[in-house]
């Protein structure tokens, strides 16, 4: 299979201009300017790319929602505050492909008109911040960031911010928040980011792999681009597959490829030999799946008729030593510590379940336990301003009901896990 | 002596925090960049800190103070020399993040969320740090380190002054 995103990876200088340069680098802008906007809005379109953050969203379409004719000023800006447990191929993109993340962003701004984007980097994200920062001052040295890029006339700055450890920042109107220099609360949609964004003007917030997606859509069209997946998911994407399988990773394949091939053929299957238990397909928000449900295809819509959710293609290994219910305990853990308190039943159940899970595991859970979270989860799911406590519900509720003979043994032998 | 009770910028770095606020439409944009660059400068973001940079930002202490206590990677307190921020979400914990922290707690002889008497190392756990290829990992300041085993956990405590 032709790789996109990863073929350079393997190249120790593939973070350079130069190195971008030699392998087609943009050449897609080159073709960009001298296309209409919504040509270019067209194209993605056609494309079927998908946004790649977790809401899998058609990227064309939202970059459509700008309103037409408006003269404000429009915001670009991109969600590099990767969090979802179990991901980390935007890491990889930023390290080792900046060029193409900075080369999307300059088309994604002609399609909407805007001058000024953001990269929003999680703070942790220190060397790829700086390999970023080198990449950004290259392009402006070559002129292909700042005023009239390539003559062109186009003007568009590029600032890289730092986030400062919140994972609801990642949350597009969290995100937005904290770039306007308050807490990371989410707001309440509609309005919605493209018509009432970042500092009160209309904004598009795209995933880092996503734009990095589109100089290639570009150059190569949007069939090409199309008839690498599915019917409603174009291309191939970057998945993270961590955990008890032999060689952890990122792999790129196409959305159609199945969740078995990628333990098994690309990541060498279940270390030491051990057998498969479950897996978690799409970052920790993703309701978990049995070792007998691994024959799905990895597209949005493939994991969607599963049951489960594609997110942020994180994609968690279970061999038979795990504990579900200790699993379940470190997965609440998470979403009580990073609410972000705003709606009051995510803040307290967050609270309440992670408590629950505690106890089941220190070997106090009571019977009822377990039929309390799973109603407690569902009380909440769609209660909420974000998508967060829906993102916490998909493991509180499928570990529960997927594996609730384990849960309810140790719960009657009254001994911890 | 940058000092964290009596906080002031040097010229360059109120030009630096002028420079960043320009980069935004609006200049409050730049307040948690500025308190990245409070923290390095004055070691934590104390009180005084904040009351500081809300007057840069003709903000009240008040909304400083509610964002930075948001946010994990601002220390609200003396920091040691060097951070340690061991990961303990869920595939860290699959592949035996708790073995580490234990470790670790044993040989600076102190609990997570506190820092060894010396001076030289705060322990802490954090969420996913997304680098779960290398599971169990950790920051220590800047780096991310990984693939860790006790061993190597030594030798990297070993390495730090």
């Amino acid at each position: 299979m032709e790789k996109i995103f990863t073929r350079n990876f393997h190249l120790a200088d593939s973070h350079t201009l130069e190195r971008y340069r030699a392998t087609g680098g943009y050449t897609a802008i080159g073709k960009a300017f001298g296309m209409e906007p919504a040509a270019i809005t067209e194209e993605v379109k056609k494309s079927n790319l998908r946004g790649l953050g977790g809401a899998a969203f058609p990227t064309g379409m939202k970059w459509s929602f700008i309103p037409k004719g408006s003269t404000a000023p429009k915001y670009l800006v991109i969600n590099a505050d990767e969090g979802e447990p179990g991901t980390f191929k935007d890491r990889y993109l930023l390290e080792r492909d900046p060029h193409a993340l900075i080369e999307g962003m300059i088309i994604a701004a002609c399609a909407i008109d805007s001058h000024l984007g953001f990269v929003y980097i999680r703070g942790e994200y220190v060397e790829p911040w700086r390999v970023l920062s080198g990449a950004v001052r290259e392009a402006y040295a070559a002129g292909l960031l700042g005023k009239n890029i390539q003559g062109t006339g186009f003007d568009f700055d590029v600032v890289i911010h730092r986030g400062a450890g919140a994972y609801i920042c990642g949350e597009e109107t969290g995100l937005l928040s904290s770039l306007e220099g308050k807490k990371g609360w989410p707001k309440i949609k509609p309005p919605f980011p493209a018509i009432k964004g970042a500092f009160g003007h209309p904004t598009i917030v795209n995933n880092v792999e996503t734009i990095a997606a589109v100089p290639h859509i570009i150059n190569r069209g949007a069939e090409w681009f199309a008839a690498l997946g599915t019917k409603s998911q174009g291309g191939t994407r970057l998945y993270s597959v961590s955990g008890h399988v032999a060689n952890p990773g990122v792999v790129e394949a196409p959305v159609t490829t199945t969740l078995r091939s990628l333990i098994y053929d690309h990541c060498g299957g279940i270390r030491d030999g051990r057998r498969l238990k479950a897996v978690v397909p799409g970052g920790s928000s993703a309701p978990i799946l049995t070792a007998d449900e691994i024959d799905v295809t990895m597209d949005a819509d493939g994991l969607k008729n599963a049951g489960s959710m594609i997110g942020s293609a994180g994609v968690i290994v279970f061999d038979e030593t795990v504990s579900i219910p200790e699993a379940l305990m470190v997965v609440a853990r998470f979403y009580a510590h990073e609410s972000c308190g705003q709606c009051t039943p995510c803040r307290e159940s967050t609270g309440w379940i992670y408590r629950m899970a505690h106890r089941i595991v220190d070997g106090h859970g009571r019977k009822e336990d377990l039929d309390t979270i799973i109603d407690i989860a569902k009380r909440g799911a769609g209660t909420t301003i974000c998508a967060f406590y829906d993102g916490a519900v998909g493991p509180y509720v499928s570990y529960i009901e997927k594996f609730r003979d384990e849960f309810e043994a140790l719960i009657r032998s009254g001994h911890g896990a | 002596m940058p000092d964290a009770a009596n906080p002031r910028f040097t010229d360059e770095q109120v030009a630096e925090v002028r420079r960043l606020q320009s980069l935004y439409p609006d200049k409050r944009g730049a307040l948690l960049p500025v308190l990245h660059l409070a923290q390095d400068v004055f070691g934590y973001v104390s009180l005084e800190v904040e009351e500081y940079v809300a007057g840069l930002f003709d903000l009240s202490p008040a909304h400083v103070h509610e964002v930075v206590t948001f946010y994990t990677l601002f220390f609200q307190r003396p920091k040691g020399r060097h951070v340690i921020s061991v990961c303990q979400n869920l595939t860290c914990h699959l592949m035996g993040a708790k073995g580490i922290i234990q470790h670790l707690t044993e040989r600076l002889g102190i609990d997570v969320g506190e820092t060894s008497s010396d001076g030289r190392v705060t322990l802490t756990t954090v969420e996913c740090l997304c680098a779960c290829e290398q599971a169990p990992m950790m920051q220590v300041d800047d780096r991310y380190e990984g693939l860790l085993t006790r061993d190597k956990v030594d030798r990297i405590l070993g390495g730090l002054t």
